[in-house]
């Protein structure tokens, strides 16, 4: 008698999950409502995807092969890199670089394969070949260099504050003294900021919308990152959430590939110096970034090597 | 360069970690689950539901998703504030107790009848004789399989280093990101895990040896 | 003992007190429960927007794509994990010294280690470190996430089913192999064809109660970011924003409930399969479905 009520039960909830047709269609929650679709709304531009590109590098050559690239990228970071539960569809100005750069290489957008790391897992993913590039607010600095290679920088981004839009105490860096304070694991600015000069309580998680709940919970009293992540979140839910304080640190946002890969790494500089200079990097950057509240300012200078 | 020697106050921090997570929520599952095994055999018919669901909401659920509910929906009902290290040990703690209750349970039916019925026949309470008589001799049989969940907690509690808490697992994950050779980290790391193990095993021995008596 | 012993068929006296306690029980509890649910809806948890996002199509494929990731690691893992664990059980208990050895070794290392070392350190590359760097061979073996998953799941399953099946047959009584040998077979086959099938009959409910801990541990793929059922539920639950917050604790338990579904189907198996098994007479008890612990107690023995 227990056991065919457990059944039963077990039965139910399957079927709940199995009714996946028929449900509603598009974004749920608050995106499906507030998609700013007006005319003058700005539009993301379209790359030309090249052709019979013949570079001598392994990743590339193999990806050829297989007809696809595969990126790694964030999912969870509003305006840089975002993907939609509900559509499946991916979004920021990140995965505009990557189409960007893929297009130069002579990949379509439906030839991309977009594979979701996180921070943590980066220089794992990259050196170990499960991703062929790795585009999300990935920071060049020489402690990477060592595990990974570089093109770019891309962007540039410094380390911000985001705290609970009723939030009077904390207003910059100087202010988190003793107040709790998350980010994810090894990130820099949570090095920076547990220092004594600053002095805050730290809190390690997994991802930034982690970090991002816990404030809404008041179980942090600020979230810690590049100002570029930051404002993303605090434009998607301008009810709760703003950014405070000025920068206070240096991230320049580069493309992550295999580390003695220079064919490669030159060509995607060539790349993202095309699409600077032809105006497709700005209209990416105003369609996306460009919509939480950051200003344009003109790409940072090329670091080749 | 050596992974251990240069590393040595991140692997004792760790290590501390680790043992300060198992033994809290090692007395937090003990406590649950005594009380909770308590109710299961009740003359109360509420408080045994209540004990039957609870094993086996706690048992069927996986480790990793009552991480998520301690730290993303605990806070919602009690109050925000509460460290990461509670909240690890509520989880942990919590989910253990299940196991310690069964132990409890079917160690407590290993004690003869005839024992409680003596014991009624003297009339103590319910709360009486299993304090005084059933409890007591149950302890000897409970022993063996507390040792064996205790040891499968030591193990459970990576599942913190995950989430804002620094033990064993954590620096793994910290030392592979700046680049060490995870072959000198699995190594140093699992021989931390084997002295652990042992030492509760150990311990577990020796209590085994005290309680025993002829029966 | 059942519980009954435990006390006196209750008086008059003790009736009124019992009930008493019932309501009074009953009262904490459900107050507690209660004051569980007032607390999340006051928050806006339980708000229809917040339990809307499971009506669209795009969210339930993506349960489900969890779901169905979580339930191919789980076949895969368990049928790896039986074949693996037949292997260590055989060779724990061969006459060959070194195999002997090597294996008891194998099962009490691997036994040790937590399960999510084993699964970070093989997600890392731990296999390739070892093929390329130590044993210096050539090629290399880059291991994904889900098959780091799935072979940490065997390793460490594989180990704890095998001293399942050793017990189970050490079970089987000696006469029977006695007999076998007896009837001029060899090794392998009173192996194959007399002790396993019947340790694997006896010893079904404890496999099956182990195989619930092999399911609850593939929400490990979550800390390696495999796109397991409950790595799909975080992102939606961080993703997707209802009214300015973040349909945690909807996605919590909606997700919780299907693991519960399942484990509890499992389980109720393994149940099954024991009361069967006590009808039957067949001379070899049939092992009771031990509690899904991380170690079966079994062990012990």
């Amino acid at each position: 008698m227990k056991l065919r009520k457990t059944a039963a039960v077990a039965v139910a909830v399957l079927a709940l999950t199995a009714t996946a047709c028929g449900g509603k269609e598009g974004p749920a929650g608050d995106a499906g409502k507030m998609k700013p679709e007006g005319k003058n709304a700005p539009k993301l531009p379209e790359y030309e995807v090249a052709k019979d590109v013949k570079l001598d590098s392994p990743v590339l050559k193999k990806a050829q092969k297989r007809g696809k690239i595969v990126i790694g990228a964030k999912a969870d970071q509003p305006y840089l890199g975002f993907e939609d539960q509900s559509t499946k569809e991916r979004s920021g100005f990140d995965i505009e670089i990557a189409k960007m750069v893929a297009a130069d290489l002579g990949f379509s957008k439906d030839q991309i394969v977009w594979k979701t790391v996180d921070s943590g897992a980066r220089e794992t993913a990259v050196s170990k070949g499960d991703v062929d590039l790795m585009i999300g607010t990935y920071t060049i600095n020489d402690e990477r260099k060592k595990q990974v290679g570089f093109a770019g920088p891309y962007y540039h981004a410094g380390a911000s504050l985001l705290v609970r839009k009723d939030e009077k105490s904390i207003t910059g860096p100087d202010s988190v003294k003793g107040k709790k304070v998350c980010s994810i694991v090894g990130s820099t600015p949570l090095q920076t900021i547990k220092q004594p000069k600053y002095g805050a309580k730290v809190t390690e998680l997994a991802k930034y919308s982690d970090c991002v709940q816990q404030l809404l919970q008041k179980q942090v009293d600020a979230v810690t990152t590049d100002d570029a992540i930051l404002k993303g979140y605090a434009a998607q839910n301008p009810k709760n959430l703003k950014v405070v304080g000025e920068p206070f640190s240096d991230e320049p946002y580069g493309i992550g590939l295999q580390k003695d890969d220079k064919v490669l790494r030159d060509a995607l500089s060539d790349a993202l110096e095309a699409h600077q200079k032809n105006g497709d990097y700005k209209k990416a950057y105003e369609a996306t970034l460009g919509l939480s509240g950051s200003d344009y300012v003109d790409p940072p200078a090329l670091e080749r090597y | 360069m050596n992974v251990l020697l240069d590393n040595l106050a991140l692997f004792r921090e760790g290590f501390i970690g680790t043992v300060e997570l198992t033994a809290a929520s090692a007395l937090l599952a003990m406590v649950l689950g005594v009380t909770i095994a308590g109710c299961r055999v009740s003359p109360v018919p509420p408080l045994r539901i209540f004990g039957t669901a609870w094993v086996t909401l706690l048992r069927n659920t996986p480790l990793t998703l009552l991480f998520l509910v301690a730290f993303f929906v605990i806070p919602e009902i009690l109050f925000p504030g509460i460290n990461s290290f509670l909240l690890a040990v509520l989880a942990c703690g919590f989910y253990t107790s299940s196991f310690v209750c069964e132990a409890v349970r079917s160690g407590v039916n290993t004690v003869p009848l005839g024992q409680a019925e003596a014991a009624r026949s003297l009339g103590m309470t319910f709360l009486q004789s299993m304090r005084m008589i059933v409890l007591p001799q149950a302890t000897r049989t409970v022993v063996p399989p507390l040792s064996s969940i205790f040891i499968a907690l030591t193990k459970n509690t990576a599942v913190a280093g995950a989430f804002d808490n620094v033990d064993l697992f954590n620096i793994a994950k910290v030392l592979s990101n700046d680049g060490y050779d995870i072959l000198m980290i699995f190594f140093w790391i699992t021989l931390a895990y084997l002295v652990i193990t042992f030492t509760i095993s150990g311990l577990f021995r020796l209590l085994e040896r005290r309680l025993e008596v002829a029966r | 003992m059942s519980a009954n012993v435990l006390y006196d068929a209750p008086g008059p006296k003790a009736r009124v007190r019992n009930r008493i306690y019932s309501v009074a029980g009953t009262l904490v509890l459900l107050a507690l429960v209660g004051a569980v649910i007032a607390r999340l809806a006051s928050q806006g948890q339980f708000a229809p927007a917040m339990w809307d996002i499971f009506n669209y199509a795009g969210i339930r494929q993506n349960i489900l794509d969890g779901l169905l990731a979580t339930l191919e690691v789980f076949a895969l893992a368990s049928v790896f994990s039986l074949a693996f664990a037949v292997l260590l059980a055989v060779g724990r208990l061969s006459e060959h010294r070194v195999v002997s050895a090597a294996a008891t070794g194998f099962i009490e290392l691997f036994r040790s280690i937590p399960l999510l070392i084993t699964i970070f350190a093989l997600w890392v590359g731990i296999a390739d470190k070892l093929w390329a760097d130590v044993l210096h061979l050539p090629g290399s073996l880059a291991i994904s996430p889900m098959w780091a998953l799935i072979i940490g799941l065997t390793i460490y399953n594989g180990c704890v089913q095998a001293e399942v099946l050793r017990a189970g047959i050490n079970s089987v009584p000696k006469g029977q192999s006695e007999a076998a040998y007896a009837l001029g077979m060899r090794k392998t086959q009173v192996m194959a064809t007399v002790l396993i099938p019947q340790a694997v009959r006896s010893m079904l409910p404890t496999i099956i109660s182990q195989l619930v801990v092999t399911l609850k541990d593939t929400s490990l793929g979550y800390i390696i970011l495999f796109p397991e059922m409950l790595q799909t539920a975080r992102l939606i639950a961080s993703n997707v924003q209802v009214e300015g917050a973040y349909p945690y604790v909807p996605v919590i338990i909606v997700i919780g409930s299907i693991y519960l579904a399942l484990c509890l189907a499992l389980s109720s198996l393994a149940t099954w399969i024991e009361k069967r098994g006590r009808r039957t007479k067949t001379g070899i008890a049939v092992h009771a479905a031990a509690e899904p612990a991380e170690d079966p107690t079994v062990l012990e023995q």
